[in-house]
């Protein structure tokens, strides 16, 4: 079969689709977008978080078809997405702070810079990337594309979390490597460097 | 937050000013952009124009003849290019780290379940998954060797029938792999002196390394006949060397890449795509690209060793050990991996960091029909450490003295006599270390309560809302470790760097280049801090890991650092000398200091031991490039005396302690950890941020074997019943909590800057200081990992 969706902003199709195939497997097989990992493939792990219409899943228990028409971000288009969140100020236009995330409007509005989704070269970080780093989060970096795509739909909704709420909203990432403690530091990193540079009238 | 990394050069200097971003700083990770941005290729993300699937069919009983297989049906599936057996390999049928006695693919038997048995190369991963399933294959099922009683039965059949390996000859049966026992002073008398005397029986299950980047790599022919291998490893070498044999082909042709590595903690020690996906591609003559599924990771790789420990030590009223009697079984699996050495270490540490003259010991490796062992995080070290720690408690209390004055008592120091002879020649903190995490305050009671009610998720079992704080009881634990630092017993332990200097674009830059296994740790971060140091230069590259350098040794036994470190502090000296040679020769006649021994390369500059600086980097190289490439080794080592245990056999030694602090509810037995402190020495923190990093990981490992982590075999059949992070679970964010880390920089002398490796200790002490933690909460005595529910309520 043939599926249709969106990817970082940019329209993608994929052809001779197996009607078995993962959302997961798509990116990574057919749309040369291996940036979400697969660990699992059982939904237990979260390595593969990617957004689908704003809101965090599992992409190896999507099938590629229920893809169809919708909108992917992936941790390759993460930087872009929280650029345009923050241009619109706060987060985006009034889906912070909402039970699902961005808005499916939001989502669909949302548009990628031409060339930097694809290779993230010269392309700046997002504030949960640059706080992975330079918290020390990031070890062998397995899960974090997955983290990250989830740490930042967190703060989108909640953007100054309790510890408690960093921990149950990122439960579903496995981390073999960190302890955790520095994925936290990070959460934290992005979360107070964000209230630094929040707009005054922001959420 | 600084990032030292593009700190330029100043444009003048009359005093050499440190390079930044050099040894001792937290500098950030150069792979780190690329890691969050998912551009870091890992193993399983190689791709080739044209590239087949291999898939692997395992062996679904334990122990059987093969009597047929039959891949007719297979191979006329659209899409299959290949359906390989053992028929079909190329050249040695076998493979293995110390001894050569794994099958590539099954022949004659099958010795564990999940074993390769054939091949499959196809177009598409599912293609290649369907067709492998069409294998039919008749087996004739053995009777099982699954424990310490069936492999010594007198009857009991042979695992393996003609060993040839250099253990067979002093083994008491073929089933055992490896006997190492240790004999010092005269236990029986020591006993004498004691007042008490505790024993004790413990079982240690088994764990998996769970890296998060499964199995994964690609395999592509290459047109001179030979074959270019991309694939996540700890040790590049060591795989060439046991992969060229299978592939008929001298090592050269056979190029290997080291590929992103999604973690490894020992499990990527021993081979396991890396032979089947270039046995596909020379048949195919396509690229193969092979990953495995979480499934099959728990069968593709060895796991660590389960175990049971029989202790008995005594104690004198005053409180001081007489004596240690122990006898450890391990259970090697299948096939021998690493089992020699995780034997040798678990003799050899098995008294823990303690003062004992009098001591017998036996530990054995056994071969059965369960999963393989071989290298995990601790290595043989972790299940001694859970068991003389919970000796360590039952003697306190019998005692009636405080665990943690009882340790410090007979903790060893520098200058203590191991068991095996062998002086503790550096820093040994184990009382300090203790001290330290008894000192911290202690995390605050009834954590749970807010002005709202109970806050279920700082409660045993969270937010499935079982308690509101009834039945819920405190218990705080104790544990210290001691962990050996790179290969021991004499093996041949090294590391080679190649270092180049060169001018570009108007600035010095050095090339860092070693085949050393990058697999998370943050080895590329202080690859690059110590060139800087030594150097004096800003800019360092690394080159990507391959085999067209020298060996750099395994990632593993926490030796990198020491190891790969001192290779490139030493070979980065040999180019510093080289660039003075050049320096003397141009300007030489220009200063007298250039006569001067101790010139210092800081900051771009040739300078003097004062400070001044004679000339940079950039005139003295002109477009001159020095290039070193140099195998370094630490000080030799002795093979343990196969009767008595004696012997200088390892390196360094490696100290933490933890503090666990639990909270239990007692009713459903549901344990919540709210603290795991951790004090260690690291002798020096070549990048802080790292060194913490690692204390915390190796920490949680811990933790997750005492409450959760078990690879369950049934005894019945020898099959692995939990192959999946549904069934086999690993702490998550809610299962972990913050670990504080504290920890000693006491300079090895005998290391490069002082070092000590650090990533091993901190898995050995956190096990045993929870399960002491929630004895402390419960009363119960708990003498298995994991901890289950049912432990505690006793159903
Ligand atoms: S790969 Fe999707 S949850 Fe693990
Ligand atoms: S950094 Fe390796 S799994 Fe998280």
């Amino acid at each position: 079969m043939r599926v249709n969706f969106t990817v970082n902003g940019r329209p993608q199709e994929a052809d001779d689709v197996w009607e078995g195939e993962s959302l997961l497997y798509v990116l990574r097989e057919r749309m040369g977008l291996p940036g979400s990992k697969n660990a699992c493939e059982q939904g237990e792990c979260g390595s593969c978080t990617v957004r689908l219409d704003g809101v965090p899943v599992c992409a190896c228990l999507v099938a590629a078809g229920q893809a169809e028409g919708r909108d992917v971000v992936t941790v390759e288009g993460l930087a872009d997405y929280a650029k345009q969140r923050a241009e619109h100020g706060g987060c985006g236009t009034g889906a912070c702070g909402t039970p699902g995330g961005t808005s499916l409007q939001d989502a669909q509005q949302w548009q990628a810079k031409p060339l930097d989704s694809q290779t993230g070269e010269g392309g700046e970080l997002s504030p949960i990337q640059q706080a992975f780093i330079d918290a020390g989060a990031v070890q062998c970096g397995f899960c974090t594309p997955g983290l990250l795509v989830a740490a930042d739909e967190m703060l989108e909704r909640n953007p100054s979390p309790s510890d408690a709420d960093i921990r149950e909203a990122l439960s579903g990432n496995l981390c073999r490597c960190t302890g955790y403690e520095k994925i936290m530091d990070a959460v934290r990193l992005a979360a107070a460097r964000q209230s630094e540079t929040a707009p005054s009238q922001g959420a | 937050m600084a990032d030292t990394r593009t700190t330029g050069i100043p444009a003048k200097v009359t005093q050499g000013a440190k390079s930044k971003g050099g040894i001792g700083e937290s500098t950030l990770r150069p792979d780190g952009t690329l890691k969050v941005t998912g551009e870091f290729a890992y193993s399983s993300d190689m791709w080739h124009e044209d590239m087949l699937w291999g898939q692997i069919l395992r062996s679904t009983v334990a122990h059987a003849e093969i009597v047929s297989i039959d891949t007719s049906e297979a191979l006329a599936t659209a899409g299959v290019h290949a359906v390989l057996t053992h028929e079909d390999l190329p050249a040695a049928k076998n493979y293995g780290m110390e001894y050569q006695d794994t099958p590539v693919l099954a022949y004659g038997k099958v010795r564990h379940h999940g074993e390769p048995v054939a091949l499959v190369a196809a177009d598409h991963p599912e293609t290649a998954r369907r067709a492998a399933a069409k294998i039919r294959i008749e087996y004739r099922e053995l009777p099982l060797i699954t424990d310490e009683a069936s492999a010594l039965a007198p009857d009991a059949i042979l695992v393996h029938e003609d060993r040839g390996d250099h253990h067979a000859g002093h083994v008491t049966h073929p089933n055992i792999v490896h006997r190492q026992p240790i004999i010092r002073g005269n236990a029986a008398e020591a006993a004498k002196r004691a007042d008490v005397i505790v024993t004790g029986e413990y079982t240690f299950g088994m764990q998996d390394q769970a890296f998060l980047g499964p199995e994964s790599g690609l395999a592509v022919p290459a047109e001179d006949g030979g074959i270019d291998l991309y694939v996540a490893t700890q040790w590049l070498h060591s795989d060439l060397k046991q992969i060229a044999p299978c592939l008929g082909l001298p090592e050269e042709k056979v190029r290997m890449t080291m590929a992103g590595v999604g973690g490894a903690f020992g499990g990527r020690e021993d081979i396991s795509m890396q032979i089947l996906a270039s046995v596909l591609a020379l048949r195919t003559g396509k690229p193969v690209k092979m990953v495995y599924n979480r499934y099959e990771s728990f069968f593709g790789h060895v796991h660590r060793h389960p175990a049971k420990l029989h202790y008995e030590h005594g104690a004198t009223k005053d409180g001081k050990l007489t004596h240690m009697k122990c006898k450890i079984v391990l259970d090697g699996g299948a096939y021998m991996s690493s089992t020699p050495s995780v034997v040798g270490n678990a003799a050899s540490l098995s008294v823990g960091p303690y003062v004992v003259d009098d001591v017998e010991i036996e530990a054995i490796g056994l071969y059965t029909n369960n999963p393989p062992c071989g290298a995990m995080r601790g290595f043989g070290a972790v299940q001694a450490c859970f068991a003389y720690e919970a000796q360590m408690d039952k003697l306190a209390a019998k005692l009636g003295m405080d665990p943690v004055e009882f340790r410090q008592k007979n903790a060893m120091e520098q200058g203590t006599i191991m068991p095996t002879g062998q002086p503790v020649d550096s820093p040994a903190p184990v009382a300090e270390l203790l001290r330290r995490v008894k000192a911290r305050p202690m995390p605050p009671e009834r954590q749970w309560e807010s002005s709202e009610g109970a806050d279920v998720r700082a409660l045993p079992g969270g937010l499935s809302n079982t308690t509101h704080g009834e039945g819920v009881v405190r218990g705080v634990g104790y544990a210290v470790g001691i962990k050996n630092v790179g290969f021991s017993e004499g093996f041949d332990d090294y590391s080679t760097a190649k270092i180049r200097l060169e001018v570009i674009n108007g600035e010095a830059v050095a090339t860092v280049h070693t085949a050393a296994a990058e697999v998370g740790q943050g080895g590329v971060t202080i690859h690059a801090q110590i060139a800087r140091t030594e150097l004096g230069v800003q800019q360092v590259t690394i080159h990507p890991a391959d085999t067209q350098v020298g060996s750099a040794g395994s990632t593993s036994a926490g030796r990198q650092t020491y190891m790969t470190g001192g290779a490139i502090k030493n070979s980065c000296s040999l180019v510093r000398e080289k660039v003075l040679e050049i320096g003397r020769r141009k300007f030489g006649s220009y200063h007298p200091a250039w006569a001067s021994a101790e010139l210092l390369l800081e900051g771009g500059k040739v300078v003097t031991d004062g400070g001044e600086a004679l000339a940079s980097l950039v005139d003295v190289l002109e477009d001159e490039a020095v290039e070193i490439e140099e195998e370094w080794r630490h000080r030799p080592t002795q093979p343990f005396d196969l009767v008595t245990g004696q012997g200088n056999g390892h390196v360094q030694y490696a100290f933490a302690a933890h503090r666990a602090v639990v909270e239990v509810d007692t009713e459903l037995g549901l344990v919540k950890v709210i603290e795991l402190a951790c004090a260690q020495d690291v002798g020096k923190a070549i990048n802080p941020l790292s060194v913490i990093g690692q204390i915390q990981g190796g920490t949680t490992q811990g933790l997750g074997v005492a409450v959760m982590e078990e690879i369950i075999v049934d005894p019945k059949t020898a099959k692995v019943k939990n192959p999946s992070f549904t069934d086999y679970l690993i702490p998550t964010l809610l299962d972990t909590p913050t670990i504080p880390v504290d920890y000693l920089e006491l300079a090895d002398p005998n290391a490069p800057y002082g070092v000590r490796g650090i990533g091993e200790a901190p898995t050995l002490s956190s096990t045993p200081a929870v399960l002491a933690a929630i004895r402390n909460a419960t009363g119960l005595e708990l003498n298995k990992t994991p901890v289950r529910p049912e432990h505690l309520t006793g159903t």
